[in-house]
Order: C-alpha cells, then structure tokens, then sequence
C-alpha cells in the first residue's frame, strides 16, 4: 500500500504469481469464495421466483462480491456494527446470515427478520450485529455515525462500525454531514463506498465531478484508500486495515472499493434503455467471481473437483432453503399494527 | 396522573423547567446526551443548556456542525445502540432538513425492524410565533408530523407540565418531538413540583370547567384562551378550557366527555387551519360525536398563508389575539 500525505492508494499486482494473502488462511480464502458465490447464486435465485412469479420483487448486486465478501472477512463477527444499504446481500451472507434468512426475506414470511414488512435484503438482527435499514439512499449513514459515537462515548475500544453505500449516495447532504461528524470526533468507523458507476440509471459522470470518491477524504481530515473492488483480497486487506485503525482509537477511513453493476438495477429495471450491452459485456472481464475461482485453481487452493463439489453444495443448499422458505406463513394480518409503539397501536389514547 | 415524590415545589418559567429536566435527566442517567447547535459552549441560544458542558464534559453536551438531518439521524443511530440521547433541533423551523430522519428512519425503527432495535429518542424544538421571529424563527410543525405513525408529539403550556412530559418523553421506548412555545419561555411561570415525577404523554388537562363551550387548544394560545375565558365568565358564559398537552397521541376521552357536556366545540390553535390538527378533532368529533352538538364545530386557527411576517401588522394579523378567541367563544356560545 502506498500512502500519499493522508491517502493511500492500494495498487492490485496485475501478476498471479506474486499472490498476496494478507495472512488470510486457505479455509479464509475458501471462505470469502463460498459468500461470493452463495451471493452470486442468492440473486439469480431472487431473480428466477420474480420471473415465475413467486415473488413480487428482487434487487442484483452481481459484481459487489469481492468487496462484499472481502469486507466480511475483515468484520468482527459480535463486536463491530454494520450498517450496511440495500446491495449487501453478499456483506451480509459473510458475516452470517443464513441462505434460508434471505429466502424468508424474499419471499416476505412471518420468520423474516422484518416478519415480511421490509423489501428484500433489509436485514435487521442484534445477532449478526446488523443495523435497519431503510431503502433512502445515505439515511443510514448517519446511524452509523451515532453507533460509532456510542462506542467512542462508552469507550469500547476494539469495536467499530462498518458502513457502506453505493457512488449515488455520496450526492446525499447526508453522506457529507456523516463523514463530517465523523472526522471531527475521529469515530471508529468505516465509510466504504461501492462504487458500481450506476445509481439506476444514471452513470458516474453525471453523479461527480470528481470520479474518485476516496479523493474527498483528504477535504474532511480523514484516510482515504482506494481498491480494486474486483478483487476481494484487496477489498479485504483495505477494510480490515481500516477496521484495525479504527478499532485502536485511530479514527474513520473512507475506503473506495471501485465494482460495477452487471445486472439491472432491480426486478422492475431494464439497464438496455440507458447502457449498451457492449458496456455491460466489456466489463465482464472483471467479474470478480470467474477471476477467484481461477485464483483458487491457478494457487492450488481448490481442486476442479473441490470447485464442482462446492458449486454443487451451494446450489443444493440454495434449493433446501427455497423449498423451506417457500412453504412458511405469512404473518397475520393484524401483524399490520404491530410494533408501531411499545405500548401499542394508537394515535389516539383514552378509553374506548 | 403525576406521581410527585416530594409536595414542595419551585416557581419557574418554562424555559427555566426545560432546563432543570434536561439537568435531572443528565444528572441521573449517564447515558443521556445532547447533541445540537450551540448546545455547548453557548449553552442553547435561549441559555438551556449553560453551563451544562462544564458539568458533563463536550462528549455528553455535543455542539455538532451545523447539519439537521444528520443531528437527528446521529441520534438516532444512538439510540439503536444503548444511548439515550435529546436532540435539539435550534428553532422547530429548522427542523425540515431532518424530516426524513424523523420520519422515514426514526419513526419506522421499531416497526421495519418487528421490535429489534428501537429508537428511543427525544428531539426538542423551539416553536411557535409572536415573538418578531419572521419567516424563519415563528412557524408551527406538529401538523406536518403529527400523521406519522411511530412518532409522538407533546406541546406543553405550562412549566409544571414541560417537566412532567419532558421527563415522561425521555423515559419513553419510542421516539418524542418535543415541541416548545417560544413566546411562553419567559411569559409563563408556575409551580414546579421539586423531585421527579412524569405526566403519561397522551393525558389532556381540563384547566377550567365550563358547561356552554368546549375550547380545546395546546402551547400558547391556551393560556391566551383561559384569558379569553375568564372573560366571558364575568358576563355569565361558561366555557370548559382543555389544554391537549399530547398532540399525538391525543386525548379523545376527555374531548369528547367535555363536548357531549358542552355540545359545543371550539378548537384554537396557531398553526395554519387547513390540515392543521384542529381538522383531525373536528372530524373525530364529528364522527363520535356528532349528535352531542348544538352547533357546528368551529375552528379558530392560523390563516394559511406562511406564518408569519416579520413586520409587526403582519405578525398581529397571523396570530389570534384573546379578545379574538373571546369573540369566537362569545359566537358560538351564543349560536
């Protein structure tokens, strides 16, 4: 990595050979390919119940699964905090949430974290250490700051908060004040920008000026790293550095991990009536599945038969979770009024 | 319904019972945090707050950048996680950059989240005109959020009750808009009960009894509507004043008990009439107690025209003066 005044720029080694780790074990390596997949595999699942119908809605996040998956490896599964936004199936899937949890949320069951009040993949659970969400872009960023001053209040060093969003939300007033706020009280905490080059349809040049979202952190007082967001070792090296320093008193980071979007936005999105398809398929160079999968035979790490066998899991656990999700109730419908207030649903009080 | 540990009381105005709350609530649960402009240092702009950051120290009395959304929005992130933290919004008519916070994020989390996390949050705004605050520095929001599921509202009028409620606001497991009449800061002062005690938010006050009118209102223009009362009881007219206190939730036992002794309602409030929250009691009683009336329901509110200008004529004609709340209740006793 290599630091320029406050920001630091982490280069991908286009070279197979000269593979760096970052001390991540095999079973570490396989771990980050099994998220990347079960993401990959999720959303095309997600996607097939919208076209038979089954579900009303799913949204897509094919080519966030390094950064996601890489990022996941870096949390602090029961210490840090994430408050993640609506693309995070795969940060989610690699801190812990299950195949069936996301099915359940697919298919807006009364098991579902949200007991099916939630769009898909707005996941809330003390458990995982998951924050919720709503879908307006940038909202949660300030979340994340307050979860971040909690701890810096209550003084839990060896915890921070993860955040992310995709490059849309760095137009928000909000993405500003959060940063902002955060550089002034140097919260542990991690501002991690997706950067797929689409907010729906509207492309990177008409979102910034400034292409390079890691660029402002030196304007709010804070480290700004860039990564490749294709490569989810570097994705990792990057966030987990940033974790660290966070979680030792060092402060925020804003991490710029650049992907791109390969599928529609959503379900109800048609990507054809504002990008080419010799865009889309240009990319796909870059697809940070095929390109891990290649490393983990190229390294040794995996077998082609390891490969097929762990494909072939994934597709059948995907399959388990579907049947059993599919099969679950809804909630009541008086489930409507529940949770309104603590004391009940009212807004008026008095004797009926 | 105030549990009161202690019958000894204080004489204070309101601005004085907001602050020797918000000092009890920092003093008993460290926990508690303020967070806003000029919260700190300056301790508030009307002096709420001084001198409480050499008590608690910056970390717990936060002066924050100049940024709304992200004041109620930090705050609400901190009480997700284990904080209890008052926001203070400077002058309610700045609180429109955080309507989101407040509404799509604050209001929804205990919902969206089927009761995992919470959001137990107070904001507090200084609201309201008479007071040569312009356009700026004199509006009313309770309508604009007095819709929203999830959220409450309390607009007390009288120190006692600003303790009571603010004390009830800050325990409380959901979110709180805190609404504070700026004209009554210093104009108002009363007894305050010494100790902590709460008032169930959602509790209306009868101040005076009556039998020929219902006149419901809340902040301000209760004290100027019990002016308005006292009046016409020199010349016989008995009018029943309620002091809502809680705007959401609202009290429909005692309006509707009060309406079905008077059968005459009248509802007198500062904020622009239409879509105000006299529309949602007009139409609650319409529908629950429409048979109990002698005459239509009458509203006295702010014309809807934006409250309110800066020059003195200007303001006089926004606001409802009590000779004009007297005429009001004067007409419709007389209907």
């Amino acid at each position: 990595m290599r630091v320029v005044g406050l920001v630091a720029v982490q280069h991908r080694d286009p070279s197979a050979s000269s593979f760096g780790r970052h001390g991540l074990s095999d079973q570490q390596l396989l771990a980050i390919f099994r998220t990347m997949l079960m993401h990959r595999t999720l959303e095309n699942r997600g996607f097939q119940l919208n076209r038979q119908g089954k579900i009303p809605f799913a949204s897509a996040g094919e080519g966030h699964e390094a950064v996601q998956a890489g990022a996941a490896m870096a949390f602090a599964r029961g210490k840090d905090i994430l408050v993640p936004y609506y693309r995070d199936l795969g940060l989610d899937l690699g801190i812990g949430l299950t195949p069936y949890e996301v099915l359940l949320s697919l298919f807006a069951r009364a098991a579902d974290h949200s007991a099916g009040r939630q769009f898909p993949h707005h996941y809330a659970s003390r458990r995982l250490g998951v924050q919720t969400i709503s879908s307006v872009i940038a909202a949660q960023l300030p979340h994340a700051v307050g979860a971040a001053y909690a701890l810096h209040y209550r003084g839990e060093r060896g915890r921070a908060v993860l955040t992310t969003f995709g490059d849309g939300a760095t137009s928000e007033g909000e993405w500003h004040e959060s940063v902002n706020f955060a550089a002034v009280h140097r919260l542990p905490i991690i501002f991690l920008c997706e950067n797929n080059e689409w907010a729906i349809s509207t492309p990177l040049a008409k979102q910034m000026g400034q292409p390079d979202v890691y660029k402002r952190a030196e304007g709010y007082g804070l480290p700004g790293v860039v990564v490749d967001g294709m490569d989810a070792i570097a994705c990792y090296a990057a966030v987990k550095e940033a974790l660290e320093r966070a979680r030792s008193g060092g402060g925020p980071t804003l991490v710029e991990a650049k992907c791109y979007r390969f599928l529609a936005h959503t379900t109800d999105d048609d990507d054809r009536t504002y990008r080419s398809r010799e865009e889309v398929e240009a990319r796909r160079k870059d697809d940070p599945v095929p390109r891990f999968e290649r490393l983990l035979l190229d390294e040794s790490i995996l077998t082609e038969e390891g490969m097929e066998a762990l494909k072939r899991s994934i597709r059948e656990e995907v399959d388990e979770a579907t049947d059993r999700a599919e099969v679950m109730a809804y909630a009541p419908a008086e489930d409507l009024y529940r949770d309104v207030y603590a004391d009940g649903w009212q807004p008026w009080r008095g004797e009926e | 319904m105030a549990v009161v540990s202690n019958t000894s009381s204080t004489v204070m105005n309101n601005v004085e019972a907001v602050r020797a709350t918000l000092y009890e609530a920092m003093r008993n649960d460290d926990r508690t945090v303020i967070l806003g402009e000029d919260v700190g240092a300056r301790g508030n702009v009307f002096l709420i707050t001084k001198d409480f950051i050499k008590e608690f120290g910056p970390e717990r009395v936060i002066d924050t950048p100049i940024a709304e959304a992200s004041i109620v929005g930090i705050a609400v992130g901190m009480a997700m996680e284990g904080l209890r933290p008052i926001a203070e919004i400077q002058f309610a008519d700045f609180i429109y950059p955080s309507f989101n916070q407040i509404v799509g994020e604050a209001a929804k989390t205990r919902y969206r989240s089927n009761g995992e996390y919470t959001c137990p949050l107070v904001i507090r705004a200084p609201y309201g005109g008479g007071v040569r605050g312009a356009l700026s520095h004199s509006v009313s929001v309770e309508a604009l959020f007095y819709h929203v599921p999830g959220l409450k509202i309390v607009a007390p009028s009288f120190p006692a009750d600003v303790k009571g409620l603010l004390n009830a606001a800050i325990d409380d497991p959901d979110p709180v808009l805190f609404l504070e009449h700026k004209k009554t800061y210093r104009l108002i002062k009363g007894e305050v009960p010494d100790g902590h005690y709460t008032i169930p938010l959602g509790k209306a006050n009868v101040l005076k009894e009556g039998t020929q009118l219902t006149a419901v209102s809340y902040g301000l223009y209760v004290h100027w509507a019990l002016e308005a009362a006292a009046q016409l009881q020199e010349s016989g007219l008995s009018v029943e004043v309620i002091d809502l206190r809680s705007i959401r939730p609202m009290d429909k036992t005692t309006i509707l008990r009060s309406v079905e002794k008077t059968r005459k309602l009248l509802i007198i409030h500062e904020d622009n009439k239409f879509g105000g929250v006299g529309a949602e009691i007009s139409a609650m009683v319409a529908e629950e107690a429409l048979f109990h009336l002698d005459a239509p329901i009458r509203r006295l509110a702010g014309p809807d025209v934006p409250p309110m200008g800066y020059a003195l004529p200007l303001e006089e004609e926004f606001m409802s003066s009590p000779a004009e709340m007297a005429q009001a209740m004067r007409e419709l006793v007389e209907f």
